[in-house]
This record gives C-alpha cells, structure tokens and sequence, in this order.
C-alpha cells in the first residue's frame, strides 16, 4: 500500500462488546495517503494496532465499492463522513486535512445496538425486510418479460428506490432515529412494480408494523436522511409510504 | 401531528382576520362584531375543537420526543446535524414549547377575562374585547412579548407546513412548489402582521399615532 504524509489523530469509539461500557481511544497516525479510501486508513491503523500487540478496531465492511451497504462509521459528526452521496469505502483521505482530529463513532440507535467497537448489529432491518420485503413468486420459469407491462417512469422509479443499499445512514443521521427512509424506499420499490401488487396492502402495514417494534423513533420530516443517503433515496418515498399506509389502513379487512 | 398542525394553520387565517379588523380606525367597532361572532353559539364547538386540536397537537409531539429519546439511549459524541438539515426542523420541540408558554399568557390576557371572570375598564364592568386589547397593549413589555414570539410561530411554520403535507403523503412533483412556496409565504406574513397588530395598537394607545 502507497503511504503519504498525511499525520491525523483519530478518536475512535472502542467497546468490548453490547453489554461493556464504551470510551473513546485516541490515536496519532502518520504516513497516509490522500488516495487511501477511508476503510483502507482504519486498515493501516489496525495493522499498527496489531504489531504492537493491541485489539485492532472492529468495522464493518465488505464489497469497499459503494454497493453492500456494510460500512457505516459516523465521522466527524456526519454518517459516512463529510461528503454526499458515498459510502465510507468511497470517502478518500483527501476530503481531509493533514493534522486533522477526525472522530470516529457507531451508528447510534437502540435498534442498532454496538456489537464491539463501530460495528453494530443492523438485523432489525432484515426482519422488517423479512416481515414484509418480498413479492410472491410462483416457482417454474420465469415469466417473459413483456407480459408484465410497466410503464417506463414506474420502472426508473421503482429501481430508484431500490437502490437503497440498507446501510443505516439514514437512521445513524436521524434526530429520532426512524427508519422511515429505508422502509419507504423498501415499500416504494414494490408498490410501483405490478409484481408488487398483490402484497401491496399486507407488506407496508406490516414493514410499519416491524419498524415500529424494533424501536426507530418517529419521522419529523427533517430531511437529514435523504441529505446523508449514500444513494440519494428521496424523501418522496416517505410521503408514498405515508399514502400506502393510509390507504391500506383505511381499506384492509 | 400534520392533521391538527393544519387545522391549527387554518385557524391562524381565522385568528389573524379577525384581528386585523382592531386596526380600522373606527373605536373598535368592527373588530367588537366579530368578536362577538365569534362568542356566538354557532362557534362553541368548533371553539372546543381548537382547544381538542391543541392539546392532541401537544399531545403527539410529546410522545414523538420520548419515542426519540428512547430510539437514541447513547448520543453522538459529535453532530453535525448542520450539514444535513436547517436548525428550525430540528428545533420544533422548543419552538413549539416558547408558542405555548406564549399561549398561556395569551389565553390570561384575553379569553379568561372576556369568557370566564369578567374584565373591568376604569373600574367598570366592560364587554369591550377592544378597550381589553388597548388596555393589555399599552404595556411596552407585553407588545414585546407578542412581537417577539412571531418569530418562534414563523419558524415553526416555516418547517410545519410543509411537513404537514409530507405526513398526509400529499407529495408530487406538480405540486411540491406550490406547497413549498405557499407555506414560505404564510410562515413569513401571517406572523409579520400578528406583530404589527400590537405594535401599532400600543403606539395608538399611547397617542403617537393618529389613526
């Protein structure tokens, strides 16, 4: 890996596991690139962490291409770090300035509880996924494809919404915590789809339903979320799943 | 919340009218009419439903703000909430909270005297909602009072209105910059003119203007 000069302290959140106390660790690094990519300088600290014999820190993190959703990491106060509309794979070291203190924190929910260090245990958004995320698919051959008709806009939008890569960002940027975002964009994506259909009323009532027992809070419709969406997932599928679920509460038997 | 925050809205348009009679030079007259109409049977129960629509308001954001602190036991050590959203979205809950101490003061300037004890002018029982509204006026801290918390109700709008529309799901691309547009309008002249009432009422009583 190419060092630079970049010299930074890191504060970074440090926790044994969920039941230990955590406290923040700071710690002088040196020899950074601006071209490394967030993750990759947590890797050069973990290294130096693990030849002097101490635990590395404990992140997060997968397919360091902006797609799997995995890395999370509140950064200076901001999910993802300063920039918008990337994950922190994609964030470089030089959207920082050398001898920068650059703060290091978990997502931060009682729906997302700190599994050690900056990893946290996002589960609760497979069981909403789970509870309601899915369309009902005959088994046999699939279906050709012009048999469905949709129209070309409906198409875009439902893929739109379904680029939500579910990393928590919006709950992590959230005053309240909600998952409104990430449940809308989930909701919205099938609601437009004619595959959707026939779960439409059950799935937002019972994605709702999920999220509500998890433990987000309420939306107060600060936009903070659709600011820190890595994917740019607009606040309109809120308003969407809004309607969906008014009109499956009013109409379901 | 977006429900009674609307009907709250529509009762400002309500408020507001009736108020800007008190400024027709005439003694008081017009504005004392409809005053009255709005004493009048025919307006009891929606003047229950307003107090209802309060308290359901008050009641809503009350539950949300504990939902919030619940969602979130351990805070960020660093926020930058700055970056991602205006103060006043974030801030509903103080603002909403300086509007209701205002409405406490508001509801024992006016409505308790004029609908439960009774006023007296000059030592004479009195009827006179405008003589009231001179009277409380004439006072340069009261005034203040009630200008300055324009402020917090114009702010308050300033994110409620268009967060009401948000929460009803009534979001389209045709008609977002209407709604945005309207509700910038609303937040910045309904409570200007909330301001100037008393202001230009103290000023009369007072004797520094003519009309």
């Amino acid at each position: 890996m190419s060092h630079g000069d970049m010299n930074l302290t890191l504060k970074i959140w440090r926790q044994k596991n969920k039941e230990a106390k955590g406290i923040f660790e700071t710690y002088p690094i040196s020899g950074i690139s601006p071209d490394m990519s967030f993750l990759e300088m947590v890797d050069v600290l973990n290294e130096k962490l693990i030849v002097e014999g101490k635990e590395p820190v404990a992140f997060d993190h997968d397919c360091r291409e902006g797609i799997c959703g995995m890395c999370s990491m509140y950064i200076n106060g901001q999910p993802h770090g300063p920039k918008q509309g990337v994950t922190t794979c994609q964030l470089h070291m030089r959207s920082f300035k050398n001898g920068d203190t650059v703060v290091i924190e978990p997502w931060r929910a009682a729906a997302f509880p700190v599994i050690k260090d900056l990893a946290v245990d996002r589960s609760s958004f497979d069981r909403i996924m789970a509870a309601g995320g899915y369309v009902s698919v005959n088994t046999g051959n699939a279906q050709d494809a012009n048999s469905l008709p949709i129209s070309k806009e409906d198409a875009d939008e439902s893929f739109t919404s379904a680029a939500c890569i579910g990393c928590g960002a919006c709950v992590a940027a959230c005053k309240n915590s909600s998952a409104m975002l990430f449940v809308s964009a989930k909701v919205s994506q099938y609601a437009l789809l004619p595959q959707g259909q026939p779960e439409r009323k059950s799935r937002v009532l019972a994605m709702v339903n999920q999220m509500e027992e998890e433990g987000f809070g309420s939306c107060t419709n600060t936009g903070a979320c659709e600011a820190e969406c890595p994917k740019g997932i607009s606040i309109t599928n809120i308003a969407r799943l809004n309607r969906e679920y008014l009109s499956a509460s009013l109409s379901s038997k | 919340m977006g429900l009674t925050g609307l009907f709250l809205i529509t009762f400002l348009i309500v408020h507001l009218g009736i108020n800007l009679c008190a400024l027709i030079p005439d003694g008081g007259e017009t504005f004392n009419m409809a005053a009255e109409f709005m004493g009048s049977p025919f307006i009891k129960p929606l003047e229950i439903g307003l107090f209802l629509g309060f308290i359901i308001h008050i009641i809503d954001a009350l539950v949300l703000t504990i939902q919030s602190r619940k969602a979130r036991p351990v805070g960020y050590e660093v926020s930058k909430a700055s970056a991602n959203s205006t103060w006043y979205s974030r801030s509903m809950g103080l603002l909403g909270t300086l509007l209701l101490i205002f409405l406490i003061l508001h509801i024992a300037h006016f409505w308790w005297p004029s609908k439960i004890t009774g006023f007296e002018i000059d030592g004479r029982e009195s009827h006179d909602l405008y003589s009231l509204m001179l009277y409380t006026f004439k006072n340069l801290w009261i005034v203040l009072l009630y200008a300055l918390t324009q402020f917090s109700l114009g702010y308050h709008l300033l994110h409620g209105f268009k967060s009401a529309f948000q929460t009803l799901g009534l979001n389209h691309p045709r008609y977002n910059g209407i709604i945005e547009g309207v509700g910038v309008i609303y937040s910045v002249v309904v409570p200007l003119l909330f301001a100037v009432i008393p202001v230009i009422l103290y000023l009369r009583v007072n004797g520094h203007i003519a009309f």
